[in-house]
Formats: C-alpha cells, sequence, structure tokens
C-alpha cells in the first residue's frame, strides 16, 4: 500500500515533468479495484491517459494489465463474477455512470484484442459492420469511402483492395491484426485499447503494426498493454508498470526505462523476473 | 527441444523392455483399430438386412395387378329415370355394374354360391370407383368402356406369388375354382399389372387393396409443420436466453438440468401429458394434427435446446469481444454474428428432432391418433393419423396385403426421413459457405 500511495506522489508531480502539460487527462482512472469473485484483481489503481499519446501498460503475468484494460471499455461488464470500484473518467464523465450506455462507450473507446479476430465474413463487412450498427452511413458511396478510409490508415488498404468480398479470415495473422484495427477505427473512436495485439505474430508483422500505433498516435489515444519491453519502449510515450494488481510505477516511457523509480519496475525492466 | 533433453536419457530407450513395451503399444492400437472396424461392420450389417428385409418384403407393394373389364354403364341401373341428378347418381349400385361385366366374361358360373365366389374376385371397392367416375363424368352412362377396376387384394397377392398355389385349398383363401378364373381373366388379358397410385391416392382402408398412404402423409407434414412451426423458435430462443442472457444462478442450473432430464423423458409420457392438458383441459380436438403437433413439440424442444445450447457454447468468444469492441449490443452480437455461427449447430438439432418427430407413435396413441382414418386431412384441426401410426395400424392386421403394405409404407417413411435430412444437410451446408 505504501508503493500505491507514493504512485499517488508520483502522478501528483507529473504534470510539470511530463507531457500532460496542465491539459485534462482524455481518460483518467481513480483508486480503480476488480474483483472476480472474491479474488481482488485490481487493488486502486491510479492512471491518466493523456490524449493523442500511446500510453504502455506493461508488468508480469497476471499483474492486471488486461483487466484494467478491459475496464476502460467496460468489457468486463460481460464477466458475470467481475465487480469494479472506483472512478473511471472519459473526457471527465464517469464511463461507469448510470447515464453511460456500454454501447455507447464501447463505440468511443474501441478495442483490440490479443488474437486477431476478424468476423467469419468479407473484409468489407468487417470494416463496415461497426459503421453500420451505428448508422455512420447512409449511402452505399460514404461506406465505401469509409471502408477505403480505414484500411489506409490500417495500411492494408493495398494489399487487399482488390478482394474486399474475400473472407477476412483468410488473411495472414499480421493482415487480420492490422484489419481488427481497422475495424476498430472504422467507427472513429477517441481511444483505441490494444491488448497485446502482437502477441501472436512474427516479428515483421509486429514491425507493420507498430507503425501503424505510431501513426495512429497522431489522430486517437492509444492504451497498449504488452509483454514485450522493447515494444513498449518504441511505441508509447507513456508507460505504467503493473505488479500484482497495482500499479507500481508512471511516467515518461524514456524515464521509466533509464530511470525507474522503484525497485520492482527496475527488476522488470532489467529482466530479474517477469 | 526434446532432442536436447533425451539425449543424455537415451540409452533405456534402447533396451530390449523399451522395444517390447513399443511393441505392446502398437498392437493395443492395432487391437482398438480392429474393434473399431467390427463395430461399423456389424452395424452396417445389420443396417442392410433391416433394410434388405423391409425392401425385399415391400417393393412388390408399389405394383399392383388391376381388372381391366369393359364395363356397360347401364342407365336402367344407374339412373332409370334419366334425370342425372346427382343424389340418385350417388346412391346407384356400382358394385352390380361390375359384377354384371365379370358374370358375362364367365357365362358358365350359374350357381348363387359360385356367383359370390366370383364376385369376390372384384375389390369392394370396384363399386366406389365406378361411381367416382360416373359423378365425374356423368355422360358415361348408356356407354361401355374398359376400366380399370381394383382386384380383390387375395388374389393379387396369388399373382404376386405370395399365395402358395400348392398349398392344400382347404388351407388357401383362394379356391382351386378362383385360381382357374383368375388363370382365365391372366389369358384373356382381363389382368393388367402397373404402378400402384392407390398406395399415394387413397386414405386407408379395411381391404387391403386400396388401402394408401394418403391421409397418413399428409397428416404427417402437418404434424410437422405444427411441430416445427413451434419448436424451432421456442428452441431456439430458449437456447439463446439460456446461453447468452440468463445470469448463472441456482434458478438457472435447475432449468438446465431439468430441460437434460426432459429430454430423456419416455415419449409416451408426452402423450399422456398432452391427453390430460390439451384434450381435457382445453377441449381441443381428437386425433388432430395441432395437438399431435404440440405433443412432438414438447418431446423435441429439449433435444433442440441442448443441441442449440452446445452449438452457441461453442462459437467463440473471441467473436462475441469483437463484436462488443465494435459497440454492437448483446443481441446484435447475438443475431449478427453468434446464431449465424452456431446455425449449423442448430441445424443438427433440428434435424434430429424432426427425424425422432416424424419417427414418433406413442405420444399420438395417447391423444387418438390411432383412429381409422379414410379422409385426408384438409386442415390442421381435422381428425388425421401419420405414417408410423398408419404402419402400426397395418402392421397389426393379418391380412397378407397389409404385410408387403406395410413394408411399403416404412419405405415411403424412410424416403420422407432421407429427403428431409438432405434438405436440412443442403441448407446447413449453405449456412456454412456463408461464412
Amino acid at each position: 500500500m505504501t508503493a500505491h500511495t507514493q504512485t499517488m506522489a508520483g502522478i501528483a508531480v507529473r504534470p510539470q515533468a511530463g507531457t500532460l502539460t496542465g491539459t485534462v487527462p482524455k481518460m483518467d482512472a481513480r483508486g480503480v479495484k476488480v474483483y472476480y469473485g472474491a479474488k481482488q484483481a485490481l487493488k486502486g489503481i491510479d492512471l491518466e491517459i493523456p490524449e493523442r499519446q500511446v500510453t504502455a501498460l506493461i508488468g508480469p503475468s497476471g499483474c492486471g494489465k488486461s483487466t484494467f484494460l478491459r475496464c476502460l471499455n467496460r468489457m468486463n461488464d460481460t464477466i458475470d463474477i467481475a465487480r469494479i470500484e472506483g472512478l473511471i473518467t472519459l473526457d471527465g464523465q464517469d464511463i461507469y455512470d448510470r447515464e453511460i450506455d456500454p454501447v455507447q462507450l464501447r463505440a468511443r473507446v474501441g478495442m483490440v484484442f490479443q488474437k486477431p479476430n476478424p468476423f467469419p465474413k468479407s473484409i468489407y463487412d468487417n470494416i463496415s459492420y461497426g459503421p453500420r450498427i451505428h448508422g455512420l452511413a447512409s449511402r452505399r458511396e460514404e461506406m465505401d469511402e469509409i471502408v477505403t478510409k480505414s484500411l489506409q490508415r490500417a495500411g492494408l488498404w493495398n494489399e487487399v483492395k482488390d478482394r474486399l468480398k474475400e473472407p477476412g479470415t483468410g488473411l495472414s495473422g499480421g493482415q487480420q491484426q492490422r484489419l481488427c484495427i481497422a475495424r476498430a477505427i472504422a467507427v472513429s473512436p477517441e481511444v483505441i485499447l490494444m491488448d497485446e495485439p502482437c502477441s501472436a505474430l512474427d516479428p515483421i508483422a509486429t514491425a507493420h503494426i507498430e507503425e501503424l500505433i505510431d501513426e495512429l498516435r497522431e489522430n486517437y489515444t492509444i492504451v497498449i498493454v504488452t509483454h514485450n519491453m522493447q515494444q513498449a519502449a518504441r511505441v508509447s510515450q507513456r508507460t505504467a508498470f503493473f505488479h500484482l494488481g497495482e500499479m507500481v510505477e508512471v511516467g515518461d516511457t524514456e524515464e521509466i526505462f533509464t530511470t525507474p523509480r522503484d525497485e520492482r519496475t527496475q527488476g522488470y525492466i532489467t529482466g530479474r523476473y517477469g | 527441444m526434446t532432442d536436447i533433453i533425451s539425449t543424455p536419457r537415451a540409452a533405456p530407450y534402447q533396451s530390449d523392455d523399451f522395444a517390447a513395451r513399443l511393441r505392446k503399444r502398437y498392437a493395443a492400437e492395432r487391437r482398438f483399430k480392429m474393434y473399431g472396424i467390427a463395430a461399423i461392420a456389424i452395424a452396417l450389417g445389420m443396417l442392410a438386412v433391416l433394410l434388405a428385409s423391409i425392401v425385399s418384403q415391400g417393393y412388390t407393394a408399389f405394383a399392383q395387378h388391376d381388372l381391366s373389364l369393359e364395363i356397360y354403364f347401364d342407365p336402367a341401373e344407374i339412373d332409370p329415370q334419366g334425370t342425372r341428378d346427382e343424389a340418385t347418381l350417388s346412391g346407384a349400385n356400382y358394385a352390380a355394374l361390375a359384377r354384371q361385366s365379370l358374370q358375362a366374361a364367365f357365362p358358365e358360373v350359374e350357381s348363387r354360391t359360385e356367383r359370390r365366389r366370383l364376385n369376390a374376385i372384384v375389390s369392394n371397392g370396384a363399386g366406389f370407383e365406378l361411381r367416382q367416375m360416373v359423378m365425374d363424368n356423368p355422360d358415361l352412362i348408356g356407354t361401355r368402356q374398359t376400366v380399370r377396376l381394383a382386384l380383390a387384394s387375395d388374389y393379387d397377392q396369388l399373382l404376386k406369388g405370395n399365395i402358395d398355389r400348392d398349398v392344400p385349398e382347404a388351407n388357401r383363401k383362394v379356391s382351386d375354382q378362383q385360381i382357374q378364373w383368375i388363370d382365365k381373366l391372366v389369358s384373356n388379358g382381363n389382368i393388367v399389372n402397373g404402378w400402384n397410385w392407390r398406395l399415394f391416392m387413397n386414405g386407408d382402408s379395411r381391404d387391403p387393396e386400396l388401402a394408401g398412404l394418403k391421409a397418413g402423409i399428409v397428416g404427417s407434414l402437418l404434424t410437422l409443420a405444427v411441430t416445427l412451426g413451434l419448436a424451432i423458435p421456442i428452441g431456439i430462443s430458449a437456447a439463446v436466453y439460456l446461453e447468452e442472457f440468463a445470469p448463472k444462478n441456482k434458478l438457472t442450473d435447475l432449468i438446465e438440468v431439468n430441460i437434460n432430464n426432459l429430454a430423456a423423458v419416455p415419449s409416451i409420457v408426452f402423450g399422456l401429458l398432452g391427453l390430460a392438458v390439451f384434450l381435457n383441459a382445453f377441449n381441443m380436438p381428437r386425433s388432430a394434427p395441432v395437438v399431435g403437433g404440440i405433443v412432438l413439440a414438447l418431446m423435441t424442444l429439449p433435444t433442440i435446446i441442448i443441441a442449440s445450447r452446445a452449438a452457441l457454447k461453442a462459437v467463440p468468444p473471441s467473436i462475441r469481444e469483437a463484436a462488443l469492441g465494435v459497440g454492437a449490443s448483446p443481441l446484435q452480437v447475438v443475431t449478427h454474428h453468434v446464431l449465424p455461427l452456431a446455425m449449423p449447430g442448430i441445424m443438427t438439432g433440428i434435424i434430429i428432432g424432426m427425424a425422432h418427430a416424424l419417427g414418433e407413435t406413442a405420444p399420438l396413441l395417447m391423444i387418438g391418433m390411432i383412429a381409422f382414418i379414410v379422409d385426408t386431412p384438409g386442415g390442421f384441426g381435422d381428425a388425421a393419423t401419420v405414417l408410423p401410426v398408419q404402419i402400426f395400424m397395418w402392421a397389426d392386421s393379418p391380412e397378407r396385403g397389409f404385410v408387403e403394405r406395410t413394408s411399403a409404407a416404412i419405405m415411403v417413411l424412410l424416403a420422407f426421413l432421407i429427403a428431409m435430412n438432405a434438405i436440412a444437410v443442403v441448407l446447413r451446408k449453405r449456412f456454412e459457405r456463408r461464412w
């Protein structure tokens, strides 16, 4: 619990030291606790997610980083036994408020999963599904444009433009994951959550996705969970280190990787455990 | 990796002991395969015996011998006043026309008893068949027409070789004299063998040569329509709710256990329930496809629910997450993604349930669908029977003619099952291909 308070202090000083420059964070978590039945998975997380930056969540397996990520778009709602306490805001509004509809929230806070999970439909339908259910395009041309733009942004357009009618499941793993990213951005979310998006991919496909994340940063706020510390170092501006359900340390990525304040962070990033 | 680990331990794997164990393991595998092949061979053999016995007994029923007689539509007999009044036409003694024609062919037969024996060659239904012709076309009156009339079943069986001529006359249904008459009719070309349309165009009858499956087929289709119309939407909805929306608690656990139990309840119990609830409490019509359909729907629901739940469970959660992740509502997740993906599995459940329902007899007996139904049901509330019950009733009849008809009816039922399964398999393939 002492580490917890220290982190709080760390955040408190962050505005002067970090890149937040006093602006309101895009998302803000305060004292988030998650229980799966009797088991506590998160023990009070405080984390600010700055706009148009990549925030990486790192930590050993089972430390709660994915759980935390899934709290940000209320994906944990689908788990019956999960119980969430604390406050998470998006643009200053409590996302667990009664007035917030989780369906609408998930359109604003998109998600890319660990394993590429395209719908077993055509590439076109994969992208157009979200916009269609949200009524983002009224005419066919508009939909075509959304599909084209999303695929272009996800860097997949040139590879698939001639086979939009073919099933998305026929693509390679890396292409599928970019398809999933394209699908996520097709509904114009403000925040994109990525849960170890490269863990099932080979290094070349991973490099592709990392480049893509870097480009997406211009328009979207991105939170990425990763096991790969090099990846966190390469793509993120801010890094939060989770350990056993607590957030041990958060700061600029460079700072976390060069001068971690906590011993556990240091141990993890230097590979002493994890 | 395994190489590195096993290298230092290589020695034990080269011992004779190890080789013997390895041989034993392979022998066990070969034995297991042989058991499997033997099991399949036995199953196929039994199926072949079953089919062969049904087909060999039943195929003759698809052809039937008819009497081809020249009938004089005598105005004096049919319509003495010449009014062409419908009541007169329908009330006339048409059987007499057939008898006259037959007696004209055998002028030597004179005594009353002999005549009666001769008349027995024509089916009891001949009169009705002639009446139908005249009712359809009154212009026939006064003309001479060569008409095909039903031959009484015993003589049909005789010509098919099912009644042995070498058996002493006293033990035979057909007398020597009648055999002579029949042989003469055959040599005169008065007996023709052809496709047995009566098997498909008639309802049930006491006379085997007239008995047909039409009432049973139509009854089965009506009953099945009610069954599927109820069981598919209710079954799928229940499965979707239980699998995707229902909270996991004691109550849903209890419901689940009870659905599984219901699948094992003997079908006759559903029949008793139908009798007590639908007939006695709700006063629904007896022997009606609507009641039979409801009872069979109750019986097939557990099968469909269990299969549908298994199919829904088999849809990977990643698809649900993907859909939720782009902002689909829980219902959209189900209707747009989960249900279409589970459809092939659900179809399997429906096929099994449907086959079960189509072949079910016991519960229908309880609600009166065992009744002797001649008329083809015209609606869901009419008295009806179904194919398997028809088979049951024919199998119960002692006449030789019903033996082959029973087997033929089984073949028709099997053909229906195969056709319906084929349609379902095609639909299933289609659903699979769409994704």
